[in-house]
């Protein structure tokens, strides 16, 4: 029971993390809770739908799924990603010099509408992921997992050495570390802003549509609200690791995953959303820098 | 080196050649706007559709090159309106009267309208009425205070829900009930702000909307006492002087003499002592707390006042509606009321007045587009943080008698 709501945790946990990676990400470089990144999540998850009824109509699913597959995991991401970009240059690009606030609301404003525009083109009720593969299990020891679980941990694991990789040895992920510590030096020294905060949204936004498109075939329903609790959850996540840490919202999102399956499990499962809210609250409140971040100062 | 040269060479030639207007037009026939065309029209490919989309190229494509157009005469335009308005200036018929007579006028003629509209308008107008005193106590704290609550229809909630228990389980009337649920949501206004009040701007609004939905959760689940969702029916209206105001224009004019003492009670407030410290702290916290004033105090103070109103709003919506269920207090009905006092004008109260009759008449007004409220509402916000962040009656700087 302990092992199988671990398992059960873990899967969660690293959909929470993928999608932090999102929040914090935009965070460290421009200080601006992307309320709207939940959305871009839940866009990947549609998306996902769309294009595999699309597929299934066309027939191509019939003569080959893994390719179907993989095209749909890679229109979805760069999709996503080019929701990422607009969004950016529409909403938060001219409200960079604005006060800290502003931005803020126009994120909420960027969310309902990509909500509401979600519920209008494709109706207010679950859309169904169509079922193309039985997923079969593996037990081991009174442990039952499936092979869906198993490739949503796998391949957040690679997702996330990859962005490591990425952040740590690139060039342009050098820019962005150099961003996130001071702009102005950064411009100084010959870095071009704009690009570095577009590869972020496009980075985030690509990360958040595999986090949507796993979840859309984990449950198989998706609905337009599920952006919002996913995107509070996974700004949990984020701030829990230490808000602009990496390495913290990987962590982040495990962590939370794992207390809201065990949560709902031996505690409640009707206040199994609240349990994220409360971690916010308690975190916020005790040690504001998160496990990795540290505290910061306000400066005059 | 040399290239440089030439080519800045080659500008300056450019420039002596051209007039600013004439460099304008010759970018109608460039390729952004076909580019931007179609870059929207692919983003909303996989949701509206091979058809709509290309609609949409069409409409984009012509209505960019009709905008450009227009801008490139914007001086000839703007000067034309000018003129136009300073021709009905010069006719004299707008001079305005005293604004003592026509605000006795404007608020006679509101006690006045139940007696001669339809239920329908009345109706429609006890909302607006309530939703007012919501705004009202929202910008003491966003407004007044400069703390951004994404959480407040909690407060809302715990009034309407305080007043629903009390008047269906203990049988209390509306006046023996309302200084409790006032007073419990001005308590749990004052207890929520002593945690959040330690953090900064934009964590300060996650954790009011976190507070926010846990009282959701909690009114959603705790079935012994708010009947899940479900909901409380069954609440009864007010009664003065054994009159219920079950009517629907006695409950307007109640709910009118309501909002008349709320403003009344903030602008007073406003102008006083607290008011002027809130509006220090709005602008420059460290500068406020090295003049002396007590920051965490006055904000407490602002959270405790504004859940008041919050509290009053709440317990007027569940005697109106006699049934209130959790579905009435989403995060969505937050960020409505922050909406409205962000359009009106952030601080200004004629224009968080303006800001709530507008957002709650114009969906009543736009029946048929009604499903597109909310889009355009998300819309809207953005729109007005890039192009009005002051609102529509806000002023750019703080005037202490405005």
């Amino acid at each position: 029971m302990l092992l199988q709501q671990l398992v059960n945790g873990l899967t969660l946990g690293s959909v929470y993390a993928l999608i932090a990676l999102g929040y914090t990400m935009v965070y460290g470089i421009l200080e601006l809770i992307n309320f709207a990144h939940g959305e871009i999540y839940m866009l990947g998850a549609y998306l996902g739908i769309i294009l595999m009824v699309f597929f299934t109509a066309i027939g191509l699913t019939s003569y080959s799924l893994p390719l179907s597959l993989i095209l749909t995991f890679f229109l979805s991401i760069i999709f996503c990603a080019s929701y990422g970009f607009t969004m950016e240059k529409i909403a938060y690009k001219p409200l960079r010099k604005a006060p800290r606030l502003s931005p803020l609301i126009s994120a909420i404003g960027v969310s309902i509408f990509l909500q509401n525009y979600v519920m209008l083109t494709q109706g207010a009720t679950d859309k169904v992921f169509p079922h193309l593969f039985e997923t079969s299990t593996i037990t081991f020891m009174s442990v039952s997992m499936t092979y869906l679980q198993f490739f949503i941990i796998l391949t957040s694991a690679i997702v996330m050495v990859f962005l490591r990789l990425f952040v740590r040895k690139t060039k342009i992920g050098k820019a962005m570390r150099a961003v996130a510590q001071d702009k102005i030096m950064a411009s100084l020294v010959g870095i071009n802003i704009d690009t570095v905060i577009s590869v972020t949204f496009i980075i985030g936004s690509g990360l958040a549509a595999i986090a949507g498109l796993m979840v859309a075939m984990y449950y198989g329903l998706v609905n337009y609200y599920i952006g919002y609790v996913a995107g509070i959850k996974a700004f949990t996540a984020a701030v829990l690791g230490g808000i602009g840490s990496i390495r913290g919202a990987m962590l982040g999102g495990l962590l939370l995953g794992l207390v809201e399956s065990l949560g709902a499990s031996y505690i409640s499962s009707e206040y199994k959303d609240a349990y994220a809210f409360i971690i916010l609250v308690l975190i916020l409140l005790m040690k504001p820098g998160g496990l990795f971040g540290k505290a910061e100062l306000e400066k005059v | 080196m040399a290239r440089l040269n030439w080519k800045r060479f080659k500008d300056e030639r450019k420039n002596m050649n051209t007039v600013p207007g004439e460099k304008k037009k010759e970018k109608f026939f460039g390729i952004k706007p076909l580019v931007v065309a179609l870059w929207f029209a692919l983003l909303f490919l996989p949701f509206n559709g091979l058809r709509a989309a290309i609609i949409l190229f069409a409409v984009l494509l012509i209505s960019i090159i009709f905008f450009k157009f227009l801008f490139s005469y914007k001086k000839i335009v703007i000067e034309g309106l000018q003129t136009f308005h300073n021709k009905i200036r010069a006719t004299g018929l707008f001079s305005a009267p005293s604004v003592h007579i026509i605000r006795s006028l404007s608020i006679i003629f509101l006690f006045i309208l139940p007696f001669i509209t339809t239920d329908y308008l009345i109706d429609v107008a006890i909302l607006a009425g309530i939703y007012i005193i919501l705004a009202l106590g929202l910008n003491i704290i966003v407004g007044f205070a400069g703390l951004l609550n994404l959480g407040f229809v909690a407060f809302y909630a715990i009034g309407a829900y305080s007043y629903a228990i009390m008047n269906t389980k203990f049988g209390l009337d509306f006046w023996s009930a309302l200084p409790f649920s006032i007073g419990l949501t001005t308590v749990s206004g004052f207890f929520l702000a002593i945690p959040a009040l330690r953090l900064r701007g934009d964590y300060l609004a996650i954790v009011t909307l976190g507070f926010g939905e846990i009282v959701r959760l909690i009114l959603n689940n705790w079935d012994s006492v708010t009947m899940g969702p479900n909901g409380i029916p069954g609440i009864a209206p007010p009664v003065i002087m054994s009159v219920s105001l079950g009517k629907l224009s006695y409950y307007y004019c109640f709910v009118l003499s309501l909002v008349i003492l709320t403003v009344f009670v903030t602008r007073r407030v406003y102008s006083s002592r607290i008011g002027r410290a809130w509006v220090a702290i709005r602008e420059d916290e460290i500068a406020s707390s090295a003049m002396g004033i007590n920051t965490t105090m006055y904000k407490l103070y602002s959270f405790a006042f504004g859940a008041f109103w919050a509290g009053l709003a709440g317990a007027l919506f569940a005697g109106k509606m006699q049934f209130v269920s959790p579905e009435s207090f989403t995060f969505m009905e937050s960020v409505l009321i922050v909406s409205m006092v962000i359009l009106g004008g952030l601080g200004s109260i004629p224009g968080v007045i303006l800001g709530a009759t507008i957002l709650v008449i114009l969906p009543e007004i736009l029946r048929e587009v009604q499903l597109y409220r909310m889009l355009a509402l998300g819309g809207g916000l953005v729109l007005l943080m890039i192009f009005r962040p002051q609102g529509l009656l806000g002023g750019k700087g703080v005037s202490l008698r405005g």
